[in-house]
């Protein structure tokens, strides 16, 4: 069984995100960029997969400029076996990307589809639903526990309040919460023999995909800053402002 | 315009997300209908009718429904989307689950996870772990969008809209719910809660996550939740963590407890309105957003907190 896992290049998590002045966007430009790391724990899933014997093939997407293939060779490095890289440099939205790696999955027929449950720059959560839907496979969202039976997947889901259990039909799309694994980091030998591994490119127009915008944005502004209060000398003093000057208790 | 706010319940009552989602819609100028489905959701579909601003409710009750399997919901709201202006669900595990499903069935974008509304069409959302907020427009129609419970104030009861029955789209045979653990707690729910105490790393275990967090949320009648580190160290479940990846939150009062204040946590509770912090590193970024610091020893500040508030 192959498995598809697409990935997103973002803004590596411990960087100070500033917002530009023009209120264009965040600043881009010399910040360090990782792969997502929901789907670093979506690639790592995959590779235990593959390792308990469990699928034979480990096929990393990712979408967007010529930049993005580092962060492919990075998920090659942990284990991925080969790239397809859909080239563009224009901005992809969550049905955009859904159609594009639609497309792939028609040609590549994995048994399945493992993502992070969203992206931490855009954080829409959305891609993994839109993409079951459009192929009309089940979906596992916020996965804490996957376990793939012959004909069909039990994953264990984040929920409100708690956890919760499904069977899916494989095959499936399956989305990473946290705590599903650790990812491993990629060892030298293996950085050096991920860049001879296969890496295809492809175009939206190679896909029959056209890339579509609906959501634009107007402007980026930072969030209001919240005042650092007062510090208090003792529980007592605590107590006191919280019921007579916050009147919270 | 009318507006369908997808509900979400447990078959017996209304998820309080579902009111504020309601409270939302009602910025979009136009009529409100309220989707409850479920199975045996009677009592679900009639606490919908009583909302002050809803015109109708539509139940569609199947077994199919019974546990919000996102492949048979997303198939019926699909199959009346096209009748809305809008649809919009709470930004929950549940609606989140379920609504950009819908979305890609209709063939139409999603905003996810609204904070405020502009216009019909231009929203407001948080990104970047909510360091930056972005305005966005959509021009695709049924316009779709998950809305942060927390950011708007629930809408009023005293309603009583009618309830017109809904066709099943039926049971997509793709998936098959086996179980549920829920947490059990006698404690008010995280999300909905006045006041808030979460514990972070500096408690060491989880023995002393019950020994000292629990007793101050008992006298508070707080609901209990905690840093990703905390429940990462395994000192309490997942369903605790408040952050931007676990709950969002925006109670009353927010008590974090060694909890030292990385990004990823500000971003679930930062729109609490008053916050207190209690870490014995006067350092801890928490105290730069905190109205109230406390630089202290936990585990001598929280037995003198639980014997102050008598």
């Amino acid at each position: 069984m192959k498995i598809i896992v697409p990935v997103k290049r973002v803004i590596d998590a411990y960087v100070t995100i500033r917002v530009k002045a023009d209120q264009s966007g965040v600043e881009t430009a010399n910040v360090k960029m990782s792969m997502n790391p929901f789907c670093e724990i979506a690639v790592e899933e995959a590779i235990r997969m593959k390792e308990a014997g469990k699928a034979t093939e480990i096929i990393v997407v990712s979408a967007g400029p010529a930049t993005v293939q580092e962060t492919m060779r990075t998920a090659m490095a942990m284990g991925a076996d080969r790239g397809i890289h859909i080239l563009c440099d224009e901005e992809i939205q969550p049905l955009t990307m859904a159609k594009l790696l639609k497309a792939i999955v028609e040609k590549e027929q994995p048994g399945l589809v493992l993502t992070g449950k969203q992206a931490i720059d855009s954080e829409n959560n959305q891609t993994g639903q839109m993409l079951a839907a459009l192929l009309n496979w089940p979906q596992g969202t916020f996965a804490s526990k996957i376990v793939l039976e012959s004909d069909h997947a039990v994953v264990t889901r984040e929920i409100d309040g708690g956890l919760e259990t499904l069977k899916l039909k494989m095959p499936c799309v399956v989305t990473t919460d946290l705590r599903l694994n650790e990812p491993r980091y990629a060892a030298l030998p293996n950085i050096m023999k991920a860049k001879k591994k296969q890496l295809d490119t492809v175009t939206p127009a190679d896909l029959g995909v056209t890339v579509q915008s609906a959501i634009k944005t107007l402007k980026v502004t930072e969030p209001p800053k919240r005042q650092a209060g007062i510090k208090v000398a003792s529980v007592e003093e605590l107590v006191a402002k919280l019921k007579t000057e916050a009147k919270v208790i | 315009m009318t507006i369908l706010v997808i509900a979400e319940h447990n078959n017996q009552s209304l998820n309080p997300g579902t009111l504020n989602t309601v409270a939302a819609a009602t910025k979009l100028g136009g009529d409100i209908h309220v989707l409850v489905a479920g199975h045996n959701a009677g009592a679900a579909a009639q606490a919908a009718t009583k909302i002050a601003v809803v015109a109708k409710v539509l139940h569609s009750d199947d077994a199919a429904y019974a546990h919000n399997l996102a492949e048979n919901i997303a198939t019926l709201i699909a199959s009346i989307g096209k009748n809305y202006s809008h649809v919009a669900a709470p930004a929950s595990f549940f609606g989140k689950n379920v609504l950009p499903r819908a979305a890609a069935l209709l063939d139409v974008a999603q905003v996810t996870d609204v904070v405020a509304i502009e216009s019909a069409d231009t929203f407001v959302r948080p990104i970047y772990a909510g360091n930056a907020l972005a305005t966005v427009q959509i021009t695709s129609t049924p316009i779709l969008l998950t809305v942060r419970p927390t950011a708007f104030d629930p809408a009023a009861e005293g309603g009583s809209a009618s309830v017109e029955a809904l066709a099943s789209t039926g049971d997509t045979g793709l998936s098959s719910f086996i179980g549920q653990e829920l947490t059990k707690s006698e404690r008010p729910d995280l999300q909905t809660a006045k006041i808030v105490i979460s514990g972070g790393r500096g408690l060491g275990s989880g023995e002393n996550y019950e020994k000292y967090i629990i007793p101050v949320a008992d006298k508070l009648g707080a609901a209990t939740g905690a840093s990703r580190a905390a429940v990462d160290a395994g000192y309490v479940p997942n369903d605790y963590q408040v952050g931007q990846t676990g709950k969002i939150v925006a109670p009353n009062l927010y008590i974090a407890v060694g909890i030292s204040g990385a990004i990823q946590h500000l971003a679930g509770m930062k729109d609490s309105k008053v916050i207190v912090a209690i870490n014995k590193d006067s350092e801890a970024p928490i105290f730069q957003i905190a109205d109230y610091g406390l630089v202290a020893d936990l585990f001598e500040a929280l037995p003198e907190l639980e014997k102050a508030l008598g």
